[in-house]
């Protein structure tokens, strides 16, 4: 069955995806976020190979060593190689934003199909649910369930989804309602389609790009989300290093040695706007209205 | 034999002012191999009728009683929605009016061809092939490259063949056309009415056909199905409506019809009146308020009556021909 329905991106010419990707390279803006990217997930995977130090090796001896030759960002208050800590980090943090994203555009995307496409009781309920998640702030709701479920990250995972599925919820609801009345819809239906094949195969192309830029926009949001429960320690549990802790090993002694909280901040910041920015151009590239050119 | 045989079918939607007789009492039989026009005013209840066939009415509709009966004994009504959807597609297609709006604009052509054939059990190159096939046959050209194309590369005209193709792709034993050419201009639509007729002939399917247009009913159909406030008020074989209007509806609808002017006229002739409510049907003659032959009998529910071979005309004075008026 599902053989029969022909990828839309496989299906698509080649010279599209090249003329989207040339056109990102076009771009100032779009270069500078597509760099801060790839520098955050390479420093992320690579990590093993660009430092030789253990980021969770205690060394009593080294404590507040400044950023020098042989600790490239310094040490913290336990002598721990700061830029091993900041890359292995970076794996925490993105690892986080991908898995976490990942499910909960899964589950925001078949919630609103689900609540547009179904029956009306059932929108209204789900729409109800949806608000409500979202009327709980982030950090009570983190609070709440890192009391249930201990600090870990399957706490930030569960956290993160709560937070965003009912956004992208709400917004594959209202495209589905906007298509589900469309004359290709209506004529599928009268050949025969059943609703799980119309959502599949007629729905689903049409609002899932726009989405999937979407998500990647907020990447940051989420690495935010991790490194303030990290921060908070409701996070990553020490000595796992996290973006959030080392802001918080820094803070402590942030006036004699600075340079702990910046190595924990600067990274954040850098890939705060290096996914805004990327996020930002792509959705550009991919704005139906420019691509007549 | 008989694809589709209508019988009595009463179509009732609840709305908020009261139920709203949709179609009352329709009859009609769609023979094999052989085209039927649906014609009327817009508001008549063909889209009623279609989504009545399909098993589609609005949440608020249902059917009052009557039996839609397909390709012998299976009656329509009685169908659960999953039965329903079965015949949807494989046995029953429908082509719609507007060809713009018909075609996923995400999905290139070859995969939405590809993709409808999910049920036939082919493998996916035979689909491809099938596709390119049924392309060539509604003259696209070039149609190994066209399945590679999305919906906006092509124009009005070859997207509704497109459609048409679709629709035929699984060689339906109807076909339900709604208004296909309406949306297209004057010269396209004679194309694809004459298209239509070649490939109605190669698959040996019917088609129940549903226009405004006199002209392309003329040219097209077999049989003609004549409706007028959700009623059937006339119906019979192309050459009997045309020729020989028994209903006074029919007579008029003709005669408006801008074709027949042979004069040159500042307005087109129009039939006075309007449509009545269809929440408070009159008791007797649905056309009577608009109708220049009205009788007192009239205000009594007229017969059926049969003039010959199929004819017939929902009406009481059917039997006696119009006499021509001394301008």
């Amino acid at each position: 069955m599902s053989e029969a329905v022909s990828d839309p991106q496989a299906a698509k010419p080649p010279s599209d995806a090249w003329r989207a990707v040339r056109r990102l390279l076009r771009e100032p803006l779009g270069v500078l976020g597509l760099t801060l990217v790839l520098l955050m997930v390479g420093g992320a995977i690579f990590a093993d190979l660009l430092t030789s130090w253990d980021p969770t090796r205690i060394n009593p001896r080294d404590r507040f060593l400044g950023p020098g030759a042989e600790h490239l960002l310094g040490t913290d208050q336990l002598g721990r190689d700061l830029f091993a800590r900041v890359l292995h980090g970076g794996r925490v943090a993105l690892s986080v934003a991908l898995i976490a994203t990942g499910i909960s555009l899964v589950i925001g995307i078949m919630l609103g199909l689900i609540a547009g496409y179904g029956p009306r009781w059932l929108d209204n309920l789900m729409i109800l649910l949806f608000d409500s998640v979202k009327s709980f702030p982030t950090v009570m709701l983190a609070l709440a369930l890192v009391t249930l479920f201990g600090p870990s990250l399957t706490s930030v995972v569960i956290v993160v989804v709560l937070v965003t599925v009912p956004g992208y919820a709400r917004i594959i609801r209202t495209q589905t309602i906007a298509l589900k009345n469309s004359e290709y819809v209506t004529a599928a239906r009268s050949m025969g389609a059943s609703p799980a094949r119309i959502l599949r195969v007629h729905i689903l192309p049409n609002v899932i790009g726009p989405l999937v830029i979407l998500a990647s926009m907020d990447i940051p949001v989420v690495i935010g989300i991790e490194a303030g429960m990290s921060f908070l320690g409701l996070g990553v549990r020490p000595p796992t290093p996290s973006w959030g802790s080392i802001l918080n090993d820094g803070f402590t002694s942030i006036r004699d040695t600075p340079w702990i909280a910046v190595a924990g901040g600067i990274p954040i910041i850098l890939v705060t706007l290096g996914f805004t920015f990327l996020g930002e151009t792509l959705r550009d590239v991919f704005d139906p209205r420019l691509k007549a050119r | 034999m008989t694809v589709l045989s209508i019988s009595n079918l009463n179509v009732v939607f609840s709305t908020e002012d009261g139920p709203l007789h949709a179609l009352k009492d329709v009859s009609f039989d769609v023979p094999a191999n052989r085209i039927v026009g649906i014609v009327g005013e817009s508001g008549c209840g063909k889209s009623t009728l279609i989504n009545a066939i399909l098993g589609l009415l609005a949440d608020n509709g249902h059917i009052d009683g009557g039996a839609i009966r397909f390709e012998g004994d299976t009656d329509l009504t009685t169908l659960g929605p999953d039965a329903m959807r079965d015949l949807r597609g494989p046995r029953i297609a429908t082509v719609f009016q507007d060809p713009m709006g018909a075609l996923n604009p995400v999905l290139s052509v070859g995969a939405q061809m590809v993709n409808i054939q999910y049920r036939s059990g082919r493998s996916k190159a035979e689909k491809r092939a099938r596709a390119v096939e049924m392309l060539e046959q509604v003259r696209i050209p070039d149609a190994a490259a066209a399945i590679k194309r999305y919906p906006h590369e092509f124009s009005g005209g070859m997207k509704q063949r497109i459609a048409i193709a679709m629709a035929l792709m699984m060689e339906p034993a109807l076909l339900i056309a709604d208004e296909p050419t309406t949306a297209l201009d004057a010269t396209l639509e004679v194309a694809t009415i004459e298209m239509l007729k070649d490939l109605q002939q190669k698959i040996g399917c019917s088609i129940l056909f549903i226009s405004h247009h006199l002209g392309v009913i003329a040219e097209l159909c077999d049989d003609v199905v004549v409706m007028y406030a959700g009623e059937v008020v006339e119906r019979g074989t192309t050459r009997a409506i045309f020729n020989d209007p028994r209903h006074p509806y029919t007579a008029r609808l003709l005669e408006c019809d801008p074709a027949r002017q042979t004069e040159r006229t500042r307005n087109l002739p129009t039939i006075p009146g309007e449509i009545p409510d269809l929440r408070a049907r009159p008791p007797g003659c649905i056309f009577a308020n608009r109708c220049h032959r009205r009788e007192d009998v009239c205000a009594r529910p007229p017969p059926d009556i049969q003039i010959g071979g199929g004819h017939a005309a929902r009406c009481h004075l059917a039997d006696m021909p119009e006499m021509e008026v001394a301008p």
